[in-house]
């Protein structure tokens, strides 16, 4: 059941480029996912193709630039990107479809960017502050 | 391409009992095996606190040095996580979901 | 020629949850749709930093009322394939009996509603007279209706004996020829079928392109089902995606109505092989690593990300529900279709919205 995918980490730059290339070779967007890391939102962007998981890790530093859209290579990533944009606050320029933070009607604006207290955090975490390519298994 | 498709089965409805059943003038019948309303059993408790520590949803509380025990109905979920921990088999499940709930506060036992 | 915008929902008789779309629109034809989510999002993904990781087996099966158990089923696979525990093959296999009874009342009650929004009302309760004996089981074996609560890291909560399981087939066969009197109905009548016929059309092309996943796909001819993943004991059951090429909401119907006939088939194959042994696993520690998990629920893929840092609580629970992966294809068949359709077209993506809006 499990093949190991290694989480390919790239930059900001060469994301649509690479995201061109992975869906002229047939695959297909099935999620893109953030998560809050102390100093950065972590974007994982998943594809699949004949059931086999692919990932691109990337790194949104807080006040840093804007991340490119993939919305012009797959037009439906907007749903994906406005998520991440309302709930983590992460700045994506360039989408298909800008709901300009009125995709989510949430009461308190980007709920998911706070970083967890420090106190939440032990030091185990600290190994995975680093974003080394981590296998993930899918 | 068919007409009249759903005949055959609503005549065969027309001709036979009901599957509902005229519920407040005939109660329910508890299914066997459902997770209804938590009994509590005063007798065989302990007051270990193991119950109450183990709720997901935090409804029960216990009083070690008064021998008190109580739930918030409105906030058990009937998951049964209680029942497995409880080291004296003093709660269970009845299958019955039991009468309805209206004040938000602790039912002591 | 002027355009009017006339809003669906949040209220609409359709659904029983709240989406809302902007329809703008043309004499009576939709020339665009414009999604708007988040009337009841929960944060359940936050949640995760407050509840442990087994506690939080509640929440994720909470997440939706319809698929729950398959919620439950893939966190808790997820967990355990992070912390590599050795889960019995009888869990495994009672997983996979109960994933399939829940496929079976959650296509029941798609069937259901859409009869209702087709105007059927007598078919609409026909549907839901075969979910009934299908809950039936489920509360006998779970305990619960709709949140079985029987999943927990490590295994399941509840074994079915071997009475239990030759009652359970026996029942299995009157509710099988329960839904072929029904899906004939659904399948032949023309009242259906003029309804369903050649409305919002997806092509192979657009429909793997837009991201869809589950019946959606699988009714424009792509033949993909997660299950073929082998997850629990998918890889020692035979079965083959059921699919269909027209891509039009008869199709989608079809395919749910032929998953139906698949679900039984599988929960005898499972009941057939269903192994001895333990059904859980003693869980110590916590979990560190990071996993992606996907599973097919009824209305299609759904993807965990879940990461863990060695603590009690995890770092990032994440959820893709299939509803959120199959709403770029509705704003897309909805683009041009009749504004009488758009209640059906809605409904054939089988839209879930407390799981999008988790």
């Amino acid at each position: 059941m499990s093949t190991e995918v290694v989480c390919e980490l790239i930059s900001a730059d060469c994301l649509v480029d690479r995201v061109r290339a992975l869906k002229q070779a047939g695959w297909r967007l099935v999620q893109i996912s953030a998560t809050r890391l102390p100093e950065a939102v972590e974007l994982t962007y998943s594809f699949d193709r004949d059931r086999r998981l692919a990932n691109l890790r990337l790194l949104a530093l807080s006040g840093g630039p804007g991340i490119p859209s993939i919305s012009g290579v797959y037009w439906c990533a907007l749903m994906y990107e406005n998520e991440i944009h309302d709930l983590f606050g992460v700045v994506i320029e360039g989408m298909a479809v800008d709901f300009k933070g009125n995709f989510y009607k949430t009461a308190i604006k980007h709920p998911f960017a706070s970083v967890k207290p420090p106190a939440a955090v032990k030091p185990a975490a600290a190994k995975a502050a680093p974003p080394s390519p981590v296998p993930v298994t899918a | 391409m068919g007409y009249f498709t759903l005949t055959r089965l609503a005549l065969k409805w027309a001709l036979s009992k009901p599957v509902t059943t005229r519920y407040p003038f005939e109660p329910r019948q508890p299914v066997p095996g459902s997770r209804g309303e938590l009994a509590f059993t005063k007798e065989s408790c302990v007051y270990c606190n193991i119950c109450a520590k183990k709720c997901p949803t935090g409804a029960l509380v216990v009083n070690r040095a008064g021998k008190r025990w109580a739930i918030d109905r409105l906030l058990c979920i009937q998951c049964g996580c209680c029942v497995e921990s409880c080291p004296k088999k003093s709660l269970s499940l009845t299958p019955s979901h039991g009468t309805i709930a209206i004040t938000k506060d602790r039912e002591w036992f | 020629m002027a355009r009017t915008i006339i809003p669906f929902g949040p209220q609409h008789p359709v659904l029983p949850e709240p989406v809302h779309l902007d329809l703008v629109v043309e004499d009576e034809k939709v020339v665009e749709a414009r999604p708007s989510i988040g009337f009841i999002h929960r944060g359940l993904e936050k949640l995760v930093e407050k509840k442990d990781y087994q506690e939080f087996t509640y929440i994720a099966e909470r997440i939706c009322g319809i698929c729950s158990f398959i919620h439950g089923q893939t966190y808790c696979q997820a967990v355990e394939t992070i912390m590599n525990l050795p889960v019995p093959p009888r869990a495994h296999y009672l997983r996979t009996i109960w994933g399939e009874f829940s496929r079976l009342h959650s296509h029941l009650l798609w069937l259901g509603l859409m009869a209702d929004a087709l105007g059927f009302e007598s078919l609409f309760m026909h549907s839901w007279r075969v979910r009934e004996r299908v809950l039936k089981i489920i509360e006998a074996t779970t305990g619960g209706r709709v949140i079985f609560g029987t999943c927990k890291v490590g295994g399941v909560r509840r074994d079915i004996g071997p009475e239990a399981a030759a009652d359970i087939l026996k029942e299995l066969d009157g509710i099988e020829s329960d839904m072929r009197e029904i899906t004939r109905v659904f399948l032949k009548d023309r009242s259906v079928k003029d309804r369903m016929c050649g409305v919002g059309v997806l092509t192979k092309e657009e429909a793997y392109e837009l991201g869809c996943v589950g019946p959606t796909l699988r009714a424009s001819g792509v033949s993909q089902d997660m299950r073929q993943l082998g997850y629990a004991a998918f890889h020692e059951l035979r079965f083959e995606p059921v699919t269909r090429t027209d891509g039009d909401s008869y199709a989608r119907c079809a395919v749910r109505c032929g998953e139906l006939f698949q679900s039984v088939d599988l929960i005898r194959q499972a009941f057939a092989r269903l192994p001895g042994g333990d059904i859980a696993v003693k869980v110590t520690g916590n979990p560190n690593g990071e996993h992606i998990a996907r599973t097919e629920q009824p209305r299609g893929e759904v993807v965990y990300h879940l990461k863990a840092n060695g603590t009690k609580n995890l770092q990032r629970f994440r959820v893709r529900t299939p509803t959120f992966a199959n709403l770029p294809a509705l704003l897309k068949v909805l683009q041009g279709c009749e504004l009488a359709d758009v209640p059906v077209l809605v409904l054939t993506i089988d839209p879930c919205i407390s799981c999008t809006e988790r």
